[in-house]
């Protein structure tokens, strides 16, 4: 096919906002000779080279590794989170999954606890503060044991990885039709809930995450599962179901 | 101290001169402890002095980024009450490039009973660094390797484990024994999160005071001291001062003067760069690790290299056609048309020689014509024998992830043809020069992690960047800073109302406005690709005399295009990436001299640093003990001008100097 050899014709809908107070809107570009081999990031490159040239200001996007594992990057893609591939974040989303002449719609992650800075950028720091209200265990420089002392059985150790694989990217809460956190906030109460390292603060862990995430404005949990077809890193919705149950004990346990 | 007057712009071609024969202006010490080196810590340790506990509170410190040593480096100072602030370029601080290292750790517990032990450690990263790292250094490093591993597993980092329940461990490349820990192909997340962990619930607690999007421009000196940094809220564009009585510069490396690495997009030299031309010390820039086995370039819109472990040399091996000008798929070339060249040229280490000597024999034969690929700037790494001795199972077991990674990038089936692989740059052992306390030549100055230049010498092992990054932040900061802070008065800490706060600022502004009002007609991206060009076509994997004078001249004239032809849209008044991006392009432009000098300086070949006029008649490295066995750090004298040469001689007590060989 001719797009091989001369690239892929696009036409974008990206989503303009100059800053948190403007009102924002769609503009379209169109984009050729893109490169099948080039990430969706490139493309986006190309198109901001080509603004710039044209004395157009370019789109602002976050962005850093480039290999799928900072969570910085992001946007919504025809209404997909990181677009259509599954288990791929936006930077590992290469050009040669779209078909020539592909109209692309970008917006930001929209919710209410992720004001829009400019363009697809968006703030996210409400998930730093649901981690600082608990994703932690307590221990000091200095104070560990030898690291074999506490034995953790391989099972758990793994299922504490797949959760503590979550990148924050906050696709989620792009995805979930009530802006919910509770995939992200539930990963790290089960990485930590699975460990023994992260018994002693267990139920007082999940108390104050899920009073945070509820106090940043992220919605409740109606059991869509978009968040875990969204998800970059394929994180279970199990842990979910898991953190309702610790809640749950803890709650029981407090009251 | 050499303070400019200059805020960047046009200057003078680049005076490299007799940089091969420099004769240095001064010798620096790095104020190593006396004694046995294993007793050297821990006396060095008592010796330090100590800060009050009820007057900790009252010294500032501020601390610029928040990888690995960034982060570690904070939680444990506001753990032990210091009055932290916390600067960070990105959105969030578990963002830090330190989360993309895939493969481990290391650390001498010698769980295994196969005997390693904390000399082993120290010896293998001494020999490993081709004898340019300090001794002391290194062996402090292992030393604390051992707890940096406890510590990560009390925060909850889910470490491999056997079924035991006991942690695994697994071997790397330079050791001949299994010291590294790792979280399946995510050791870097792991860790990083586990210190961001410890950060957050300092930042929740009130210990520390964390501000993000905030791009560091400057670093305040006053009286020779380090006493503050310019910083830009990226959001609003808001330039802010901030005061303290030390600083702690945690800010990675500068692999990205080369444009295309592994490095993640905003990594950057800056902080560190105006840091030295306020007067710190630039240690050994030419240092740079190249790594073997990364994804080949593919074309001119690339963005980053992506790296493959290098695990996969163990059962890949790595060949390319015999003949010049192959056409033919690589599965199609027959068996005696190819050249395995590693098990060709080193018969008993084959396809797992080191970085560097993988590295620099896959761009010799694709400088003979034979690399492979639409740009013949790649080798093949086949899989296809493996696959016929062990099955198409074992080896999805083995590489399932990268096998998948690779195919999502090129769209190529590793199971059915060749992988394609080119080195490519992943980190950086060069940095600010600091003594054994990681205090700069400027008093108050802290530099950690891979921002400084000490424990790796002129090449690192695999996985000790991450045991570097910690132990530092962790381990040695949380001592050396109390000693420098006890000796500092608390009055000493200066107002940021002070003329060189105001002087700082004035001069980023105006650097700034100076970027923002050439509106030329070359975008930021497409000066730092020809930079990386040129600094990749001649201060590379191989590097030489006539090479390196002719990247000097044509980066100042670059340097002096930029000022004059940039075009960067928009204002300074708002969140605007092409103005971020400008400046550190603007700062590698300048950065790129200095390393590129100090390639020229030193004519010897060690470690990454790969001199073709000193080379063994088999084409090794060649070092050059008698000349070369010292750090060379140097001082700004002006953009473009040459730096004046500081001397730290090294001495190898305990690690003789050999020539290393892989034959």
């Amino acid at each position: 096919m001719s797009s091989k050899e001369q690239g892929l014709h696009l036409v974008l809908e990206v989503w303009r906002q100059k800053g948190p107070e403007d009102a924002g809107r769609f503009e379209s570009y169109v984009l050729d000779s893109v490169s099948p081999d080039n990430s969706f990031l490139e493309m986006l490159d190309q198109l901001n080279e080509k603004l710039v040239k044209e004395g157009q200001e370019p789109v602002a996007f976050d962005h850093d590794c480039r290999e799928g594992i900072c969570g910085a990057c992001g946007c919504v893609v025809n209404g997909q989170a990181h677009g259509h591939e599954k288990g791929t974040t936006l930077c590992q989303l290469h050009m040669r999954s779209f078909p020539n002449g592909a109209k692309l719609v970008l917006e930001p992650f929209r919710a209410t606890a992720f004001p829009v800075l400019r363009d697809l950028v968006v703030d996210r720091s409400a998930f730093d503060r649901i981690i600082q209200a608990g994703g932690f265990v307590s221990v000091s420089t200095g104070s560990a044991p030898d690291a074999n002392l506490v034995p953790v059985a391989k099972d758990n150790a793994e299922k504490a990885m797949d959760a503590a694989a979550c990148i924050g990217c906050g696709a989620c809460v792009a995805s979930c039709k009530n802006s919910s956190a509770m995939l992200f906030t539930s990963a790290k109460v089960s990485h930590l809930a699975l460990l023994p390292q992260g018994q002693v603060e267990r139920e007082r862990r999940v108390a104050a995450m899920v009073a945070q995430m509820d106090a940043e404005g992220f919605g409740a949990c109606t059991n869509t599962q978009e968040c875990e077809a969204a998800c970059p890193k394929e994180i279970s919705i199990e842990n979910i179901a898991r953190m309702n149950r610790e809640f749950f004990k803890a709650k029981l346990k407090r009251l | 101290m050499a303070e400019s007057k200059k805020t960047g712009g046009a200057t003078t071609a680049a005076p490299s001169g007799n940089a091969a024969s420099q004769a240095p202006k001064g010798t620096l010490d790095g104020r190593c402890p006396k004694g046995p080196i294993a007793d050297r810590w821990t006396q060095h340790k008592f010796e330090l002095k100590l800060v009050n506990p009820a007057n900790k509170r009252k010294y500032e410190v501020l601390v610029v980024g928040t990888g690995l040593a960034g982060a570690a480096a904070a939680a444990s100072l506001a753990e032990l009450g210091y009055n932290v602030t916390v600067l960070t370029m990105h959105d969030s601080p578990r963002r830090a490039h330190s989360i993309a290292a895939q493969g481990g750790i290391n650390a001498s517990k010698n769980y295994k009973n196969d005997g390693d032990s904390t000399f082993r450690l120290f010896y293998d990263t001494v020999k490993g660094g081709d004898y340019r790292a300090r001794e002391s250094n290194v062996h402090r490093l292992a030393e604390v390797s051992g707890n940096i591993i406890d510590q990560c597993v009390a925060q909850g980092v889910p470490f491999a484990r056997e079924y035991g329940g006991y942690l695994d461990n697994r071997s790397f490349g330079g050791a001949q024994v299994s010291r590294t820990f790792y979280a399946r192909g995510q050791t870097g997340q792991q860790l990083l999160l586990g210190a961001y962990s410890a950060l957050s619930r300092n930042v929740g607690a009130g210990t520390i005071k964390m501000l993000t999007r905030r791009d560091v421009l400057d670093i305040v000196v006053v009286d020779g001291k380090a006493r503050g940094v310019i910083a830009r809220n990226l959001v609003n564009g808001k330039l802010e001062r901030y005061g303290a009585h030390a600083v702690l510069l945690c800010t990675g490396g500068y692999g990205n003067v080369f444009f295309l690495s592994t490095n993640a997009k905003a990594c950057n030299v800056t902080a560190a760069w105006r840091a030295h031309r306020r007067g710190a010390f630039f240690a050994n820039p030419c240092f740079t690790q190249i790594h073997p086995t990364c994804i080949p370039v593919h074309g001119d819109i690339q963005s980053k290299l992506t790296l493959m472990s290098e695990s996969l040399r163990n059962d890949g091996r790595v060949w390319v056609p015999k003949k010049a000008g192959e056409t033919r798929p690589g599965a199609d070339v027959p068996e005696d048309e190819r050249d395995y060249f590693l098990e060709r040229r080193y018969p008993s280490f084959g396809n797992l020689v080191p970085r560097d000597v993988a590295s620099r024999a896959a761009k010799q034969v694709c400088d003979e014509g034979r690399g492979v690929g639409s740009t013949r700037l790649a080798v093949y790494l086949d899989f296809r024998d493996a696959i016929q001795r062990l099955g198409k199972n074992a080896i999805a077991e083995r590489y399932g992830n990268l096998f998948q990674m690779y195919e999502k990038i090129t769209g190529e089936d590793p199971y059915r043809v060749p992988m394609r692989i080119y080195p490519a740059v992943h980190y950086t052992m060069g940095g600010l020069w600091v003594d054994y306390n990681l205090m700069s030549n400027l008093p108050g100055l802290f530099v950690l992690g891979e921002a400084n230049f000490s424990d790796h010498g002129a090449n690192r092992l695999g996985a000790s960047a991450l045991m570097q990054g910690l132990a530092d932040g962790y381990f040695v900061i949380p001592y050396t800073l109390g000693g420098f802070l006890a000796t500092e008065p608390l009055g000493s800490k200066v107002s940021t109302d002070h003329a060189a706060f105001a002087q700082a600022e004035a001069e980023t502004k105006e650097r700034l406005q100076k970027m923002l009002s050439a509106r030329g007609k070359r975008t930021v991206d497409s000066f730092h690709r020809e930079l990386g060009i040129l600094m990749w076509d001649h201060c590379g994997m191989a590097r030489n005399d006539a090479g390196l004078r002719r990247a000097a001249g044509r980066i100042a004239e670059l340097r002096e295009e930029f000022w004059k032809n940039v075009n960067v849209p928009g204002s300074g008044t708002e969140l605007n990436q092409s103005l971020e991006k400008a400046g550190r392009v603007a700062d590698f432009l300048e950065f790129a001299q200095t390393m590129v000098h100090d390639a020229l300086y030193r004519t010897e070949s060690c470690g990454g640093h790969f001199r073709e006029e000193s080379q063994t008649p088999e084409g090794e490295a060649q070092r050059d003990d008698q000349n070369f066995s010292h750090v060379a750090a140097w001082e700004f004298t002006g953009i473009g001008e040459k730096p004046a040469l500081h001397r730290e001689e090294l001495s190898f007590e305990y690690c003789k100097p050999s020539q290393r060989s892989y034959k």
